[in-house]
């Protein structure tokens, strides 16, 4: 097998290696870095579990090959842990633990890069934009509710209201006298 | 203040949310250093004889340092469900015939990750197609056997009772309906992974992704032929389980078999298509139900006939329509109630348990029956089911199913579900639509259900150590997943022991350490697991209060916990002498061990009340608004519940709405990846209304009944409903799951074709 030679930047540390050109990104850092946060949940770039910033922006790390990122700069979850390595004070880490934001932990890494991605995009996030732009990221045990507001927190907005003003718009168009709090209807 | 019912943020957080939870996959335990890697090939045809089988040019392909065919392994072939027919075993690699796509043919290990792979592709296999058999129903008229040795495709009969012709001989009004509660996929973000290896003291250290390390232990130790004292199962964390990660899978025996085999640890860890292929599957009955009562609402007979599918080979689907019958009347006191079920094998993957297990194809089937009925008699759904819940007096009920319901308010939870949506607003906003011509109709659909937890094994046991250190250890037979266990039960012993959450640590999910344990299935582990850990916290209180009584120099009644200072007092006396707990510990080794049998299941119960937008030009269905009653008795830590509630009520919505697993007629499984199954994102969801509500059971002093898959029930019957309802107007009665926008518009098509 031929190897080619790549240097990556992976969360602030020059790493570098003799790839397979077939190697995925996502199995460099698994496997040649050593960082086993990032998970593989699928192979046909669905879940996003393998979610990392590559240059700071979110990328799913199964489909860019280990070669592609050659120069370039890789966060992983680790990432934002600090220098200590158990740092929660990353406004994304930290909102998701205080918002339950995750349960048995293997769609987190690739959430967490995945709002921390999107907050870099558009800080002004409501709860549309939230689940919009998550899309591409699957979680099986929340039903995304706590993660969406841990996204809405993360990003400085008040989760309750931000909820409210989505159930809200909805209620407007499904049941306009449901959210004035009447039971008449509307345009009967 | 007790800690009970408050929302303690998660005590495994930090290590998820930093390095990151630490799966199969992802271990670096030295005792698996130069692991081979096993990569299955698989069959890509669902019947067939193999008239040959070449591994010449995969053992010469590079890093292979075996490849095994089913002729290989000198074991017996295991019956993966031992209620079964004796003839459908499943052999460890298939050598004469395959029966699903997806069973293992052949075996590849490899030095390198992806060299088994490279390798596979080589192995070449030789397949007679055979006639595949994909319906339940074309599979129960034996035509073409699976098992020709078993001379029958049926797994098992419940119920062998003729239905009696006179059964709803005095309903006024009678309704039928075949109804379809599909397959769908657990979908776990881990997939499977299995690592093995022996050690020089002839035990196997078997690490992998499961609910239940003991039973897990047991079943490899059986299908080993080995005492299971020589497995030592170590459960890795676990990326999820839902119901499919209960019990061994026959790949984790091919792995610890392998490593005592070559002499070396073995890693596997599947993909997602082999996992949608190989991981078993839920749900998949079909149902034929009968309704009848009388004009004013009253229901008297419910009939429920299944047929379930229990894949290619007999695995825990073969039980589940058990749990199905049992929960068959719901929340509803039903004078006539008559079930049978047929489950039969067909060239799929095996069926097993998924989130409700059982449960959720009753509900469904009897909340689509009382919509019928209630809809044949012109009344509101949700006033019909208000008609006929069993009423708060009755408890403890014994229905028709033979379940003995504890506790419960059945009319309440509805009355909560639909005050919190303002249920009568709702309606007059789907007739205001219906009128204007809107191309976009509200649909409403009520749910009322109950289930059973903790229904599998009602004991469960618990160790409590304190260290002089003050710090605490707890060792669990429970095997959280997600779950918040840890967190969970150290606020449990907390509460008691006055030991800060922080301070205490659970162990769980390793049979040298836990012994004995039922792991995480069925919503068990708060009300038997975590009751043990309160009666051990009790009984280690007891024992520290003996101890304390010479110290102190006090009698044992006069004894209390200070939670404060985790310390023995004297009780009414300030300033006298106290000991804490970790002073005990200094002195003496201070533990205790017990087990809590609560001897019987409990019965959550809820009601849900769903509102979909349903475009009549495209089909599209959205979820607008979903407002869930679900009561499981007291809250222990609200974040956790919640959390709980919510993933359920996805799950729910999502087999209502989007998720199918599909066979094509020769048993191609056509949804065999994340692009193709129905997997919800964010984007497809709402956020979720949850309504508390609280009736404690009287079967554990802590009232405490089960959550985890509570949601699932409940939502599934609401969303569908609600699509239906959202079209009744048009005639339409019934929407089979998942409602996709063709069969939505399909529905209305036909709909106003019969009415043109």
């Amino acid at each position: 097998m031929t190897g080619v030679k790549v240097e990556i930047t992976v969360n602030g540390r020059s790493t570098t290696d003799e790839v397979e050109p077939r190697l995925l990104l996502a199995h460099y850092l698994r496997e040649n870095v050593g960082l086993k946060a990032t998970n593989i949940g699928c192979d046909t770039t669905s879940c996003g579990a393998c979610t990392v910033l590559l240059d700071g922006e979110s990328v799913k790390s199964c489909t860019v090959l280990a070669v592609q990122a050659d120069q370039l700069a890789v966060t992983t979850m680790e990432g934002l842990a600090g220098e200590s390595g158990d740092s929660l004070d990353h406004p994304v880490t930290a909102a998701f633990r205080q918002e339950h934001g995750l349960q048995c932990g293997f769609c987190t890494p690739g959430m967490v890069m995945a709002v921390a991605g999107l907050i870099a995009e558009n800080p002004d996030l409501d709860e549309r934009a939230v689940r919009e732009g998550l899309e591409g990221n699957l979680c099986r045990c929340t039903g995304y509710h706590n993660i969406v507001r841990a996204a809405l927190v993360a990003a400085g907005k008040d989760p309750d209201a931000a909820q409210a003003a989505e159930a809200e718009s909805d209620a407007a168009r499904t049941a306009p006298g449901f959210s004035a709090g009447s039971s008449e209807g509307a345009g009967a | 203040m007790s800690i009970m019912g408050t929302r303690v943020v998660r005590v495994e957080d930090p290590v998820f949310l930093t390095r990151g939870a630490t799966y199969t996959d992802d271990l670096t335990d030295e005792r698996l250093t130069g692991a081979l890697h096993l990569t299955l090939v698989r069959s890509p045809i669902a019947h067939a004889t193999i008239t040959s089988i070449d591994v010449s040019a995969a053992r010469e392909a590079p890093g292979v340092v075996a490849v095994l065919t089913g002729e290989d392994i000198d074991l017996p072939a295991p019956l993966l469900f031992p209620g079964a027919n004796k003839a459908m075993v499943r052999p460890w690699l298939a050598t004469e015939r395959v029966r699903f796509v997806g069973e293992p043919v052949a075996a590849v290990l490899t030095e390198g990750r992806y060299q088994g792979p490279d390798a596979a592709e080589l192995v070449e296999v030789d397949y007679e197609p055979l006639p595949a058999v994909v319906d339940v129903h074309a599979s129960a008229t034996d035509e073409v056997l699976l098992f020709p040795d078993a001379g029958t495709n049926t797994a098992a009969v419940y119920n062998k009772e003729d239905p009696d012709p006179d059964f709803f001989a005095d309903c006024e009004v009678v309704v039928t309906r075949d109804i379809v509660n599909q397959r769908v996929a657990a979908a776990s973000l881990e997939t499977r992974a299995a690592s093995a290896v022996w050690g020089d003291d002839g035990r196997c250290t078997l690490f992998c992704s499961n609910q239940n390390a003991q039973g897990a232990r047991d079943e490899v130790a059986g299908w080993l032929g080995v005492d299971a004292s020589q497995i030592h199962v170590v459960l890795p964390d676990v990326g999820g389980g839902f119901g499919a990660k209960i019990g061994a899978d026959p790949e984790f025996g091919l792995v610890a078999w392998l490593a005592r085999h070559t002499g070396r640890p073995v890693r596997w860890s599947e993909s997602r298509s082999e996992n949608m292929t190989g991981m078993v599957q839920g749900r998949d009955q079909r149902q034929t139900i009968t309704i009848g009562g009388s004009r004013d609402g009253r229901v008297k007979a419910y009939r429920l006939d299944v047929v379930a599918d229990a894949g290619a080979y007999p695995r825990l689907g073969v039980f589940l329509p058990v749990f199905t019958r049992m929960m068959a009347p719901g929340t509803y006191d039903i004078e006539k109630v008559d079930s049978r079920a047929r489950v039969v094998v067909t060239n799929t993957t095996s069926t097993a348990a998924y989130r409700g297990a059982g449960r959720p194809e009753a509900t469904a089937a009897i909340e689509r029956a009382m919509d019928l009925f209630a809809a044949e008699i012109g009344m509101d759904p949700a006033e019909v089911r208000k008609i006929n819940v069993v009423p708060p007096e009755k408890f403890p009920f014994t229905t028709k199913g033979g379940a003995e319901y504890d506790s419960g308010e059945y009319a309440k939870a509805i009355d909560l579900a639909l005050e919190a949506s303002d249920y009568a607003g709702l309606r007059a906003e789907q007739k205001a639509r219906r009128e204007r011509g809107d191309a976009k109709l509200l649909g409403i659909g009520v749910s009322s259900y109950v289930e059973i937890t903790g229904g599998g094994a009602f004991a469960e046991n618990a160790s409590i150590e304190v260290h002089p250190d003050g710090s605490a250890l707890i060792w669990t037979g429970t095997s959280p997943h997600g779950q918040g266990h840890a967190t969970a039960w150290a606020m449990l012993a907390s509460d008691q022991l006055g030991i800060p959450v922080e301070k205490i640590t659970v162990r769980h999910g390793d049979t040298d350490q836990v012994p004995e344990g039922g792991g995480t299935m069925g919503s068990r582990s708060l009300q038997t697991g975590g009751v043990a850990v309160h009666k051990a916290s009790l009984e280690l209180i007891d024992l520290a209060k003996q101890r304390a009584a010479d110290i102190l120099e006090a009698s044992v009644e006069d004894l209390e916990v200070d939670t404060a200072n985790a310390a023995i007092v004297v009780r009414g006396a300030p300033g006298s002498p106290t000991v804490t707990f970790a002073q005990l510990a200094e002195r003496e080794e201070l533990k205790v061990k017990t087990v809590w049998d609560g001897k019987k299941p409990t019965f959550p119960f809820g009601s849900h009340v769903a509102v979909v937008e349903v475009d009549t030009e495209t089909g599209k269905v959205t979820v607008e608004r979903i407002w869930a009653v679900d009561d499981a008795g007291p809250v222990l830590n609200p974040l956790l519940c919640e959390g709980q509630r919510h993933g359920g009520i996805a799950q729910g919505i999502a087999q209502a709405l989007l998720e199918e697993v599909v066979y094509d007629p020769d048993g191609q499984p056509l949804t065999a990846t994340f692009a193709d199954y129905g997997f919800p994102s964010a984007a497809e969801l709402p956020s979720f209304d949850l309504v508390p509500m609280e009736t404690p059971t009287p079967i554990n002093p802590l009232g405490f009944k089960g959550i985890g898959e509570a949601g699932t029930i409940g939502s599934t019957p609401a969303v569908q409903s609600a699509v239906i309802d959202a079209l009744a107007h048009l005639g339409i009665r019934h929407i089979d799951m998942p409602t996709t926008p063709l069969r939505v518009w399909e529905a209305i098509q036909n709909a106003v074709k019969e009415d043109g």
